[in-house]
């Protein structure tokens, strides 16, 4: 296909299956570093099953999850996995309402997780340069005293993607993040995720269509547990099989 | 160390620990009886075992209202705590006991003797805890040792919520059934009583309870701060975030299972000494005090008072029981009504219990004193356009 860096990801002969239900069937899915990729699929293709699989919320039947070179992220947990640096944004905004915006962000920087640190941590300079630094990219700076249960939907996705951001992750996992958004803001969400593709390996799932045009260099569609085609929107778009099973079907309820 | 407490909350904090350390004891030692101001032995005694049930219910609420882990067999680590001091205070008796042997008197009845002849009917395992200073370390070790291997199985095995909380009641039921048992050698279903001497001085003696009572109220001191400090830190931060989303913390790389863990076991060894306090003062453990109602009755202690707040447990359990004490005598057979009654008025109007009264008055007051339309309502409402 093209020449190589290296894969961020590796996904190889992948199968799941849940109480007779194949969730996942001999998926093969690869990235590169830096990649922006969106992939989408009708409901029950696969799409959250595929990022429990990547991020160790369940392993799979048989087959090969790897990250980089050679790390068999089948054998590791969630937290193993994110320490690795790949962080994950859930599809309802799972942020922490009781905290405020600032403390969302601090408790998600890089760095030490272990119970005893945090027992003596405190907010540094340092830490709070890089916190703000974060809120800036999210636009959230003038919130950063605000509980964030009180933010807005909008808001509190930008605020689970900002703390994604601070643990600095060479991958992202995005899980609908346009989902309920308005219009500008569905928008906003698309320019922040594209400023951030290059510095980070980011995959993204996607109902919205329009929001899948707007960011999308590369999609992957999944059917039924394993990968339909892969290209650009346009080629994506034009695939008969996706006329077929998705996109043929999407038109014709619009 | 940073400052985890601010000046009005210290003022407050150093009244309170006044009236109730110095003052409350000193009106019961210098004030001859027939003076007004004058705090009996009885009714130091029951303000003591107060005491120990708030520790009780700050251990509960650590778990619960802060991490969001309902513990229905907390009153198991109290229980351990108890029996592990319990089991040095019946070594201390001596000949005293009505058997005038050397063994406890239980021992002789169930003729320990036989079973134990090498020992002079002293199962090998109590022999250490004729050790105050054993014993006292025991208060500590074995209740955080149990936690530690029931807590990392539970949250090894992901068990969360409703199955946790059933689990916990499973385990403290579990101990209670073994409790009871004879051949279990801690004294069957009559515990261990009949007390006599702690630390050499006669157990009954009204300065011995006030000694004891003093303790508590240094232990409740002592449970608090160190829970306002735990709070205060990034790992309160996080064991609330674990409470509000379990997930996002763990996938942001933290080991919510370790953090989970040490919560619990730091609960059980906060209970246990709770415990260990209660039972010189109350004069007997047995296993009914690990029987699942009674884990069940510091929950509510919990939600009367407030949960979610460090002071709100605290206040449950003194006035709860205090309710109690008064009810148990003016009218017994309703007691358990009153109980229930009590819990679900709290859990339909008052979600935050004792200590949300005064909220709940203000914003009542409010609605009444102005139109509906609040203005920061209308401020939050503007803000997201500003980004």
């Amino acid at each position: 296909m093209h020449t190589h860096k290296q894969f961020i990801l590796t996904l190889e002969g992948v199968n799941k299956t849940f109480d007779g239900f194949k969730a996942i069937s001999d998926l093969n899915f690869y990235m590169d570093e830096g990649e922006l990729r969106v992939i989408i699929g009708p409901n029950g293709a696969g799409k959250s099953t595929m990022l429990d699989l990547i991020t160790g919320r369940t392993r799979p039947d048989s087959g090969k999850v790897e990250y980089g070179f050679d790390t068999d992220l089948t054998r590791l947990n969630e937290y193993q996995i994110n320490r690795l640096g790949i962080g994950r944004k859930f599809q309802t905004p799972s942020v922490y309402t009781d905290h405020t915006v600032l403390e969302n962000i601090w408790l998600s920087l890089q760095g030490t997780r272990s119970v005893w640190s945090t027992l003596f941590a405190r907010i540094g300079s340092r830490e709070r340069e890089r916190i703000h630094e974060v809120l800036q990219t999210v636009g959230l700076a003038d919130r950063a005293d605000v509980k964030a249960g009180a933010l807005s939907h909008g808001q509190k996705q930008w605020l689970e993607i900002g703390m994604l951001l601070a643990q600095n992750p060479k991958l992202l996992l995005v899980d609908e993040p346009a989902a309920g958004m308005t219009d500008e803001e569905t928008a906003r969400t698309g320019e922040l995720l594209m400023s951030l593709a290059g510095k980070h390996s980011i995959i993204v799932i996607e109902h919205d269509m329009v929001f899948v045009r707007q960011i999308a260099r590369k999609v992957t569609v999944l059917h039924q547990g394993s990968v339909l085609c892969e290209g650009s929107v346009e080629q994506v778009q034009n695939d008969e099989r996706v006329i077929e099973v998705y996109l043929g079907r999407k038109k014709k309820a619009a | 160390m940073r400052v985890f407490i601010n000046r009005n909350e210290y003022i407050a904090l150093g009244i309170i620990s006044f009236l109730g350390i110095i003052l409350l004891p000193s009106l019961n030692a210098f004030l001859p009886a027939e003076h007004p101001l004058h705090v009996s032995n009885f009714a130091l005694n029951l303000y003591g075992k107060y005491l120990c049930y708030a520790v009780l219910a700050l251990g509960v609420n650590m778990l619960w209202g802060y991490t969001g882990l309902l513990s229905l067999g907390q009153c198991l680590f109290f229980s351990l705590g108890g029996y592990m001091l319990g089991m040095h205070l019946m070594l201390m008796i001596g000949r005293l006991g009505q058997y005038k042997a050397d063994i406890p008197d239980f021992m002789v009845f169930l003729e320990f003797q036989t079973k134990y002849p090498e020992t002079g009917g002293l199962p090998p395992h109590w022999i250490p805890f004729k050790s105050f200073w054993f014993a006292a370390g025991a208060v500590v070790v074995v209740p955080a040792l149990v936690a530690l291997v029931f807590g990392f199985l539970a949250f090894r095995s992901r068990i969360k919520g409703v199955y946790f909380s059933i689990l916990s009641q499973a385990l403290t039921y579990a101990a209670c059934l073994l409790f009871f048992r004879n051949d279990f050698t801690f004294g069957g279903n009559n515990g261990l009583t009949d007390f006599k001497f702690i630390l050499g001085e006669d157990i009954h003696s009204p300065a011995t309870k006030r000694g004891l009572y003093i303790a508590s109220a240094l232990l409740l001191l002592g449970s608090y701060l160190l829970c306002k400090w735990l709070t205060s830190t990034k790992f309160g931060l996080i064991q609330r975030a674990i409470r509000d989303s379990e997930n996002r913390v763990l996938f942001s790389g933290y080991a919510t299972s370790h953090f989970k863990l040490f919560v619990f076991v730091l609960c059980a060894v906060i209970s246990a000494l709770g415990g260990a306090l209660y039972v010189p003062q109350v004069g007997i453990i047995n296993p009914s005090e690990m029987a699942p109602d009674k884990s069940l009755e510091a929950v509510v202690w919990c939600a009367v008072g407030g949960r979610g707040t460090l002071i709100g447990p605290i206040l449950g359990a003194v006035s709860v029981n205090a309710l109690k004490s008064y009810a148990t005598r003016a009218f017994a057979e309703q007691w358990l009504y009153i109980l229930g009654g009590m819990f679900i008025i709290v859990v339909l109007f008052m979600p935050k219990g004792i200590v949300g009264i005064p909220g709940q008055l203000q914003s009542l007051l409010k609605r009444f004193s102005r139109k509906p339309e609040a203005p920061e309502l209308a401020a939050t409402k503007l803000t997201p356009g500003s980004l």
